[in-house]
């Protein structure tokens, strides 16, 4: 992102919401007055609440998001000692001006707050963030606390369920965090490409049949991404009308049963140690009428695999090109102007699988 | 005439599908005809990659090129590769590319030759036989328009144009004929082998976001539909300018003309959108036979009604961004003394209840001072004024501008106070901008409509009727201005337009500023 042509940074120590909301409105009239063609984005408020010390890591995250940038960006920098506000703010644009054509600009503000503050967090955010926006908040380095006080000005709250010290309590928050709005979890937007191609491949009329005598699933992820494989697993019970059962632990890997509409359906989480980037590393399903079909990672996309009944195997590539983790923090942005009415059922049953037993 | 299967609507059947935003697409074999050619090269394997890299793509996807040059498949591929990194809208994932073009087929040929479809069907079905699956299979004509009945004619001999279990579908490109006669022929000989419901005419203005979300501002919001007829609209006008000449495109711009070009196509299908009443449902037939009923409420003028309401003209030497730039008649392939018209304007009345009485303007040309392509709609003046206007500059009738590009958006202009003492007013804008209110890049329209027609699609493509209505408005227009021997007005490069141009505004209007 290219900066403005004469970028204005404003900052303040010992500041207030109010001069930081004028700051805000003096920097856009006077860009605006530069030339009409910078126009500042509306698309939605991203409040990152984060700790002082590793600010830097997550605005570098924030910047590689690409076109998925959110209109107006706070970062809250929560600093142990500290007792008043600190703030900066200032525009950046896409391009420079060209004639004819506009300039879309997104502002950024950072505030320096102390531990006292986090309580009263919605009185400091609340006059920042754009009115009739979406406003989606975002705590990579925990911070609950800051996060419950933030639930009232908070539309979608952004998680990463791998992030969690264990499924248990990533199941927990996001089923608490769920009550309260909508929750994007970039755990779930990590499966988005599996569950879209197994839809795919169960998609034809000859194999649709299949997916109600499904009777095997094994699924493989980062030692770190059980969440993950729970959330897909979650995922297939819900749409497919599965009772999981509670998960046993074994050598490593998660086993479990779940009782189909028409079968017993066997499942198995396992770590895949190669496995570089959080997530999944891939899914194999059986049938009962005899067929098998695999979903690995591969170069270009996924390599599928098919295996029927009869023996024929089948081999290709679904292709698609991986998104990386700052594509996936954007795919989260984006998502929090949608609405995916699956990830809570496929939550509750991954939640099943650990409480049911 | 083919017997086709149902549409492949499973949505509702497979439970995997609620909340995916991309619904899967059955298997798929891509046959390009015309596959070396420079909207192959440009278009179409640019937007096939970008659908790759996306996820987008069937699950399984074959991809044939279809064309003379004996080049094989390893020189297909190579030629692919070529295209995607030039012209991709995206650099290129080589792992992506890679996996996309190593299975890419290619069957030489003329397209009149039964050989290249004995082994076109030879390829299909051994696709079919090496995945244990019958794929959908489309074909598109990236061809000379001379070729589209030919080789429909040759997939309906090889019995190509259906297949066991799967969809067949056709995309033709533009142009749909070049007069009322060759469109009809054109689709009789078309629907002598395909369905209408298996061919799909591209209208790549139609896949661009701003066209389709004329249906969402329309339907969508309250605030409009109230206003959107004879009692608040005063007129519309339909702009279409280009800033450029023809560059290299002498060869088909001098047979075609601006009124083939833009007018009897892209125009008015705007104008169809725009005027349409609200389908039952968003179905493909749905809208379209709410859009050519438009059509049809245009009376078609009379040869003698024709200057009164038509308005060509040729662009003659000028400035551009600063430059000298020739006239068309100076152009590069430009036969001399051609009388093509770079620039048509119309005036037209779509006679229904909704609309009666309101003037509808259109206008395209080349070489006009700046690119821009929008709809205009100006609502009728307040009824009685209670300011002062002295001082000021008045009080305007609102307009609701929907830009299609360069910008994408809409804009209402209202009157308001200027700050001070004095109850002074001007007009200003209040303005809706796609780039700033939405995170997702708008796919190129070609992405869009080829995805629509594996899916089996057809909202955003031209129907027959559609197309033969909308030559039946332009034939009288082409054979009047065929039949005039006065000089061709002229403007000049660079400029609005041809004085010409004003005649054809009623009652006080006046075109936009460009």
């Amino acid at each position: 992102m290219a900066p403005l042509q004469a970028p204005e940074v404003w900052s303040a120590d010992d500041t207030s919401p109010g001069e930081i909301e004028s700051a805000l409105r003096t920097l856009l009239e006077e860009q605006h007055a530069s030339s009409d063609a910078y126009v500042p984005a509306r698309v939605l408020n991203l409040v990152a609440i984060v700790d002082r010390d590793w600010r830097g890591e997550i605005v570098n995250r924030l910047e590689r998001v690409g076109r998925y940038h959110p209109s107006r960006t706070i970062v809250i920098a929560v600093e142990r000692g500290r007792s008043k506000l600190s703030a900066w703010a200032t525009m950046s644009a896409h391009g420079d001006p060209e004639p004819g054509s506009i300039c879309v600009c997104e502002e950024r503000v950072e505030i320096e707050v102390g531990p006292e503050h986090v309580a009263r967090l919605a009185t400091i955010v609340d006059p920042l963030v754009v009115q009739d926006l979406s406003t989606v908040v975002w705590a990579p380095h925990g911070h609950n606390e800051a996060v419950d006080a933030l639930l009232d000005v908070a539309d979608v709250n952004l998680l990463d369920s791998v992030e969690a010290p264990d499924p248990a309590s990533a199941i927990g928050r996001a089923q608490q965090l769920l009550e309260a709005g909508y929750v994007v979890d970039l755990a779930w937007l990590r499966s988005t490409p599996w569950r879209e191609r197994i839809a795919a491949t169960f998609d034809p009329p000859a194999f649709r049949g299949e997916l109600g005598t499904i009777d095997e699933v094994t699924v493989h992820h980062r030692d770190d991404s059980a969440i993950s494989a729970m959330l897909l697993v979650g995922w297939l019970a819900s749409r497919l009308g599965w009772e999981p059962g509670a998960v046993v632990r074994q050598n490593g890997s998660m086993l479990s049963r779940a009782r189909g509409r028409r079968a017993e359906v066997k499942l198995r989480l396992e770590p895949e140690a190669r496995q570089d980037v959080p997530g999944l590393a891939g899914i194999t399903i059986g049938t009962g009428g005899g067929m098998t079909v695999s979903l690995d990672r591969g170069p270009g996309g996924l390599a599928a695999k098919r295996r029927l009944h009869d023996g024929r195997e089948y081999s290709w590539v679904v292709l698609g090109a991986s998104r990386g983790e700052a594509g996936i923090l954007g795919e989260g942005i984006r998502q929090a102007l949608l609405r995916d009415p699956t990830y809570g059922p496929a939550l509750s049953a991954a939640s099943a699988m650990l409480s049911s037993g | 005439m083919a017997t086709v299967a149902q549409p492949q609507r499973q949505d509702e059947a497979n439970p995997l599908v609620e909340g995916l935003e991309r619904l899967p697409v059955h298997p798929t074999t891509l046959v390009i005809f015309g596959a070396t050619g420079d909207l192959a090269k440009r278009k179409l394997l640019p937007a096939i990659y970008n659908l790759a890299h996306e996820g987008a793509l069937p699950e399984r996807f074959n991809l044939i090129g279809v064309s003379r040059g004996d080049i094989g498949d390893d020189g297909f591929q190579e030629l692919a590769r070529e295209s995607i990194s030039q012209f991709s809208r995206r650099p290129a994932d080589e792992k992506v590319l890679a996996a996309l073009v190593e299975n890419m087929r290619y069957v030489p040929g003329s397209f009149d030759e039964d050989q290249v479809y004995e082994k076109l069907g030879e390829a299909a079905k051994e696709l079919d036989e090496q995945a244990g699956i019958a794929f959908n299979r489309l074909f598109y004509l990236s061809t000379a328009p001379s070729f589209f009945p030919v080789i429909a004619g040759k997939l309906g001999e090889r019995g190509l144009h259906e297949t066991e279990g799967a969809e067949v579908r056709m995309i033709v490109e533009k142009p749909f004929g070049t007069d009322l006669d060759s469109a009809r022929s054109l689709n009789r000989e078309l629907l002598s082998v395909f369905d209408e419901r298996q061919i799909y005419r591209i209208d790549h203005y139609l896949g661009k976001e701003t066209v389709q979300n004329m249906l969402v501002l329309r339907f969508a919001n309250g605030i409009f539909e109230p206003l959107w007829n004879r009692s608040y609209v005063d007129s519309v006008q339909i702009t279409a300018a280009e800033d450029i000449g023809i560059g290299t495109r002498a060869g088909y711009y001098d047979k075609s003309g601006a009124l083939r070009d833009l007018v009897q196509n892209h125009m008015l299908q705007l104008l169809m959108l725009l005027a349409m009443e609200p389908p039952v449902s968003f179905d493909a037939d749905a809208v379209r036979d709410e859009k050519v009923k438009i059509l049809h409420a245009i009376k078609a003028p009379a040869i003698e009604e024709v200057p009164e309401m038509a308005v060509r003209a040729q662009y003659g030497p000028g400035a551009s961004g600063g430059e000298q730039v020739p006239g068309y008649l100076d152009e590069e392939g430009v036969p001399d003394g051609s009388r093509t018209e770079t620039f048509a304007a119309l005036r037209l009345k779509v006679d229904n209840w909704r609309w009666a009485g309101v003037p509808f303007y259109l206008r395209t040309g080349k070489r006009l001072a700046r690119k821009i392509t929008e709809i205009a709609v100006t609502l009728k003046p307040v009824p009685h004024l209670a300011f002062q206007q002295r001082g000021s500059l008045g009080v305007q009738p609102n307009q609701l501008i929907l830009s299609v590009q360069p910008n994408e958006g809409v804009s209402l202009s209202l009157v308001a106070k200027i700050p001070g003492a004095r109850l002074s007013v001007r007009p200003v804008n209040m303005e809706f901008l796609y780039g700033t209110s939405f995170l997702s890049q708008s796919p190129e329209a070609y992405e869009r409509l080829i995805l629509d027609t594996m899916r089996g699609d057809a909202t955003l493509f031209a129907r027959n009727d559609e197309v033969e209505r909308a030559w039946t408005i332009c034939d009288p227009i082409l054979e009047a201005w065929s039949r005039m021997d006065e000089p061709l007005p002229t403007y000049p490069a660079g400029s609005a337009g041809p004085e010409e141009a004003n005649a054809l505004i009623e009652d006080g209007h006046v075109w936009r500023p460009l």
